[in-house]
């Protein structure tokens, strides 16, 4: 049986540039002589060091640990020592330094005990998640979300299909196209085991109409268990609501997840590191990375984690001068880095170097309504983009401006050249901002009200220690004032006694 | 005619129905009316509690506004953000801020240099949210999370060993540049 597909709102046909990279075998990008690991390359909580410097570590060695639940571990890349703990330049959009571990290769690449977990399909399904969660595995797709808890959402809610997602739709990446062609067994194997952990009733993987080979290597080890289906091109099928929208035909609502449909989705390049998790004990240490645009050898490399962004730069021979923007990920969706010794992550799919063409003049919007015809969600950029840019953030709310996944179809069609995306992501990060300032003016509210009451307090104490005090002091008063007057009445009667005897005496 | 009569009637019916569904303590009470009001007027605050308003914090000028004593632009820290919040609730225009102070745009904390510091408690007690900790003739330290910036902590200090900081920006509280366009825009 055939699945029937469905269709999302909007979207793009456009060039994609796939065949730069897609061509060639991967290469291993050589060891390099140092790694430097960000603490925190997934959505959630950093993890913690549980190294310090000066360490010897082996290759796949936990080096920082997961902090809390929404977290995962970090593992050494390669054998050699750990040199700093510290900031450094991260791939994120403020070009920020943040916390890092910095490993000196010892250059022996020397592997680290690691366990396996034998006959998956008998062990618990939560068992399986430590095992994933253990090995660092996060959302390989670019989100970068814990594996783990989108598999636990799936345990504890009945998930009606589970979705494997090898729908690269944005224009140039090739990486999971090229990871299913050379590991095709990883991937449906892996995604055997995630389809154990969820306990999912349908499984499907999905790839891209124009990824005829990876179908093909898909094809010849899949059997009546998992659906394999291939999505029409247009960008952007391959966003997680928009898959969900093209295979099932149901809408995950505003501020809902997909398992609230029934649905856990993952990554390809996921599913096979699941798999190399639990049949090798191997952490995630290393990624296929697409290298492309301008550099003379477009191609994917197996890139371990910490490497430069300039020395996969370097291997596909080229130098990138300021000539050049290198862009991390699509030319959709990824984001400008003008320092190019970040290092590459775990979410880093894409490294594209393009010429550094300054952006046409943002010009005022006429209201042609391109930006509603071609917006996968439904939203209506163009009054999104008037809020944004007088900052009514409640307007933006009203307006679903969370619901945006920042796709960028609206900034492409734009006869106006307004970089829209850049003012939703402007509107976005200004709501959370002002979110933040509340929290924080509840808090010295708080303290501010505690400091009243207790200076009210101390001041109450104050007052009735006096009061008492005064009290005490009137009490004396009055016992000192009736015992005078008991001595008084007595030395009256004993004056009148003797008045008496004497006048007695007298008589 | 008919008509006409219709027009009237039915917004008269539409603001008796609206009075009606009002709890009735709101109906004939105005100090809860008031106090609701300036429990909405001091949210609007920023809650620095730093008094450059004139009142002995943030609780006490949203009184002050609540019953007309005070104007709405007079708190620094808040800025135009704030006075345009207010100005929004209370359906009054717009106003630039009115203060001997500056507008401060960017958050900041103070520090204690715990070298100098003589354990006078004098700053412990100035500081209106409880952000210092320490002891008579112990050096003293400051909650930089606790802290709001007010600097009413600076002037009090005998040995000036308390200086006011930027805080850093982390990765997690970065805001997007808005874009700016060549051309203006009437808003
Ligand atoms: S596409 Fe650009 S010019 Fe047209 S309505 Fe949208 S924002 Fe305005
Ligand atoms: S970037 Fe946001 S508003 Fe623009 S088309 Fe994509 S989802 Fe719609
Ligand atoms: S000036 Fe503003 S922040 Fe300072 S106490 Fe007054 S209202 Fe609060
Ligand atoms: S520590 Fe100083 S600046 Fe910070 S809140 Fe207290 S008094 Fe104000
Ligand atoms: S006022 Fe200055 S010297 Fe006194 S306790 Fe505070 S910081 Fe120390």
């Amino acid at each position: 049986m055939t699945r029937e597909l469905h269709s999302f709102p909007g979207g793009l046909q456009m060039p994609t540039f796939k065949t730069l990279s897609d061509q060639e075998m991967s290469i291993l990008h050589p060891l390099p002589e140092r790694l430097i690991l960000p603490l925190q390359q997934h959505i959630g909580i950093p993890s913690q060091p549980c190294v310090s410097i000066g360490d010897k570590v082996l290759k796949g060695q936990t080096i920082a640990r997961a902090f809390g639940y929404v977290s995962v571990p970090m593992h050494a890349s390669t054998s050699g020592k750990i040199i700093d703990i510290g900031d450094y330049p991260v791939p994120h959009p403020s070009e920020l330094k943040a916390p890092c571990i910095v490993i000196e290769s010892d250059g022996e690449d020397k592997l680290f005990d690691i366990r396996p977990t034998n006959e998956y399909a008998s062990v618990d399904p939560k068992e399986l998640q430590d095992v994933i969660r253990e090995c660092g595995i996060i959302g390989l797709g670019g989100a970068g979300f814990p594996a783990h808890v989108k598999l636990n959402e799936g345990v504890e809610n009945a998930v009606d299909t589970l979705i494997i997602n090898g729908v690269e739709c944005e224009p140039y990446i090739t990486c999971d196209d090229r990871l299913i062609q050379e590991k095709a067994s990883y991937v449906v194997a892996g995604t055997r085991m995630i389809r154990h952990a969820v306990q999912a009733k349908h499984c499907v993987i999905a790839v891209e109409e124009d990824m005829p080979a990876a179908y093909a290597e898909l094809e010849k080890l899949i059997d009546d268990d998992i659906e394999l289906v291939k999505v029409p091109t247009r960008y952007p099928a391959g966003g997680e609501k928009q898959l969900i929208q093209v295979l099932t035909g149901k809408e995950v609502p505003s501020g809902g997840l997909p398992i609230h449909a029934g649905i856990v989705m993952h990554n390809v390049a996921t599913a096979a590191a699941v798999f190399r998790a639990v049949t090798r004990g191997e952490p995630v240490i290393s990624r296929y990375v697409t290298v492309t645009g301008l550099v003379e050898k477009s191609r994917n490399l197996q890139v371990l984690l910490g490497t430069t962004v300039k020395d996969c730069i370097k291997a596909c021979n080229f130098e990138a001068d300021e000539n050049c923007r290198v862009i991390l990920g699509g030319p959709m969706m990824g984001m400008h880095v003008t320092n190019p010794d970040v290092p590459v992550i775990k979410t880093t799919n894409c490294i594209l170097v393009q010429e550094n063409i300054p952006r046409l003049p943002e010009m005022p919007c006429i209201r042609c309504g391109n930006c509603v015809d071609v917006c996968p969600v439904n939203l209506l950029p163009q009054q999104l983009y008037w809020f944004a840019k007088t900052d009514n953030t409640e307007a933006s709310q009203r307006h679903h401006i969370f619901d945006c996944i920042e796709c960028g179809c609206c900034s492409y069609v734009c006869p106006s050249n307004i970089p829209l995306v850049q003012y939703y992501r402007y509107g976005k990060s200004q709501i959370a901002a002002e979110e933040r300032r509340r929290d924080g003016a509840d808090h010295a509210s708080a303290r501010f009200a505690a400091r009243n009451e207790r200076l009210q307090k101390d001041e109450r104490e104050k007052q009735s220690v006096k009061e008492e005090k005064r009290i005490a002091n009137q009490k004396e008063d009055k016992q000192s004032y009736i015992n005078a007057a008991v001595e008084r009445s007595k030395a009256k009667r004993a004056l009148n006694k003797k008045t008496l005897e004497d006048t007695n005496k007298d008589d | 005619m008919e008509q006409g009569a219709f027009i009237i009637v039915i917004p008269m019916i539409a603001c008796l129905l609206a009075w009606l569904m009002m709890p009735f303590d709101f109906r004939t009470n105005t100090t809860l009316r008031k106090r609701a009001l300036v429990e909405r007027l001091n949210a609007l605050l920023p809650q620095t509690q730093c008094g450059k308003c004139s009142y002995d914090g943030c609780q006490p000028y949203a009184e002050a506004i609540a019953s007309g004593k005070a104007d709405i632009n007079n708190c620094p820290p808040g800025g135009d953000e704030t006075i345009r919040n207010i100005s929004t609730l209370l359906g009054r225009d717009m106003k630039k801020l009115e203060s001997e102070h500056e507008q401060q745009l960017q958050q900041h904390v103070v520090l204690i240099d715990e070298q100098i510091c003589i354990g006078c408690v004098k700053c412990i007690n100035a500081c209106p949210v409880d952000a210092i900790i320490g002891a008579a003739k112990q050096m003293h330290t400051v909650i930089s999370k606790a802290c709001t910036g007010c600097e009413l902590c600076i002037a009090p200090c005998p040995v000036d060993c308390i200086s006011l900081v930027p805080v850093n920006v982390e990765i997690k509280k970065w805001v997007w540049t808005k874009p700016q366009p060549e051309f203006e825009v009437s808003t």
